[in-house]
């Protein structure tokens, strides 16, 4: 279902906290997938302590933020990470993690199936090891795999199955599928951005325009799949796809970091959309003052899509894909339906690609160790 | 001979009056969460 | 929204919000998030708000309706209940 205008334009003015929050636990991960959003490999040693991680928990519970979505780098990297869970799930904290399923051994899954108000989403990039291990590295399919084994065989009950689209996994999407009925899974298909690592991968991994009509499709005939609302941007081709279709960004959610950075989404980790720190007065403080996220907050303009008939549907699209390829957040999206976007992108003589503020990238080859 | 209009009564559930007070989505329809 | 929610929904019953939902007042009225569904349903009017918070005060929904809203709005507002009970965010007490 999709918002009415009326509301949308409410949620564009902000709410009293953020419905749904992202919270990168680490910076930390044990792969190096080519498009990370986060730019994650190292550890920061700015990281938030257990007893800080505790502290912004019983925030996000009193602000009653219902639904946090937990991250990194890969968070069960870190020693703290059960504890972390269990002490926002026993104050009825709604939590995802998101996870390459290194970590979910046999034991492991017999602890997570015991957790109430917990979702899984263990992230791979293609239906089979030849076409996902080209982003994840070798062995990361089959380790997803096993981790999937490990929930059913301990009973987790339904977990989410994450997809990002590229060029190649988008030709897979009937094999997606069947792997997420394999497993009484919940397919979860979200866009590439040019985030973090992303941009270096962009133009050869994103979705032609033909694809993406395709996708488009597809995903009209199945509203049960999940989106995470990753493609409004399409929904000038026809009806729109389920969500609210708009840019949540520093409106209904926004990303910590590991070391307390707030931005105002995971797709834009960058000096430009970060709208302050925890470690200053609290999340409550930056999420109701910070500057940027008034300004998030204030109307939108159309800018170059005002004499598009399709904004209304569309709103420009999203603001890190346009941020990160070097367009004007008043230029089209770069991948507009209608090829406004990469109009915009062949105009300009240069277009300069801000560079990542904030890169924890291992840049030496990582091998997968198994455990 | 064209055969005579048919007027069937056409009972229409309102779904604009509770559209207007609730509405739903999924916690996953919020964009800016992977 | 169906004919048949509409039908299911007992008015005279005693109902409260379920105890899997939370509740979060806003400019506009209200969110409400239900922990096991996952669905995220907006109220938009601080009457509908006030109606639900205080539907566990009443033996019946239609009382509850009667003492808390202005007669032409009455039927919208069941309606509106019968959508909530609907989406499992209402139980019957």
């Amino acid at each position: 279902m999709c918002a009415d205008v009326r509301l949308r334009d409410r949620f564009e003015r902000g709410l009293a906290a953020p419905i749904c929050l992202t919270w990168e636990l680490t910076y930390a991960c044990n792969l190096a997938c080519t498009h990370c959003l986060s730019s994650s490999g190292s550890r920061d040693p700015r990281e938030l302590s257990t007893s800080e991680a505790t502290a912004l928990i019983d925030e996000i519970a009193a602000m009653q933020i219902f639904y946090v979505n937990i991250g990194g780098g890969e968070p069960m990297i870190r020693r703290d990470f059960f504890e972390l869970v269990e002490h926002a799930v026993a104050q009825r904290v709604g939590v995802k993690f998101s996870t390459n399923g290194t970590r979910i051994d046999a034991a492991a899954a017999r602890r997570l199936a015991g957790i109430d108000y917990l979702d899984i989403q263990i992230s791979i990039d293609g239906a089979d090891a030849t076409t996902s291990d080209k982003i994840r590295g070798r062995g990361s399919y089959d380790a997803a795999r096993r981790a999937m084994d490990n929930l059913r065989a301990a009973d987790f009950g339904q977990f989410k199955i994450s997809v990002v689209m590229t060029r190649e996994s988008v030709e897979q999407l009937d094999a997606f599928e069947s792997l997420a009925a394999t497993y009484g899974a919940e397919l979860r298909l979200t866009r590439l951005r040019p985030s973090g690592r992303g941009v270096e991968v962009w133009n050869e991994l994103h979705p032609t325009l033909e694809q993406n009509r395709r996708l488009y499709r597809w995903l009209l005939d199945r509203p049960n799949v999940l989106t995470g609302d990753s493609f409004f941007h399409l929904s000038a081709l026809g009806s729109p796809l389920e969500g609210l279709n708009l840019c949540g960004a520093g409106r209904v959610v926004c990303l910590i970091d590991p070391i307390g950075d707030v931005y105002a989404c995971p797709f834009v980790i960058h000096d430009e959309f970060l709208a302050g720190n925890v470690r200053d007065a609290g999340f409550n403080a930056v999420w109701s003052e910070s500057e940027l996220f008034r300004s998030l907050r204030e109307p939108g303009n159309a800018g170059a899509c005002s004499s598009c008939g399709s904004y209304d549907a569309c709103r420009g699209g999203c603001m890190a894909a346009k941020f990160f390829t070097g367009l004007e957040m008043s230029d089209p999206d770069p991948e507009c339906v209608f090829g406004h976007g990469e109009a915009a992108l062949a105009a300009k003589a240069v277009a300069i690609r801000p560079a990542s503020s904030s890169d924890h990238s291992k840049r030496v080859p990582v091998a997968l160790s198994t455990r | 001979m064209t055969p005579e209009t048919q007027f069937v009564d056409v009972v229409v559930i309102d779904a604009e009056v509770e559209e207007l007070l609730i509405e739903e989505v999924s916690i996953d329809g919020l964009c800016g969460v992977y | 929204m169906s004919v048949t929610a509409i039908d299911a929904f007992d008015a005279t019953r005693p109902w409260a919000l379920s105890e899997q939902v939370s509740l979060r007042d806003e400019s506009f009225g209200a969110l409400a998030y239900h922990h096991v569904t996952r669905r995220l349903v907006f109220l938009k009017s601080r009457e509908l708000v006030a109606l639900v918070r205080r539907l566990a005060e009443f033996d019946s929904a239609e009382a509850a309706v009667t003492e808390l809203i202005e007669t032409d709005q009455r039927e919208r507002y069941v309606a509106a209940l019968a959508s909530l009970a609907h989406s499992a965010l209402l139980d019957v007490r």
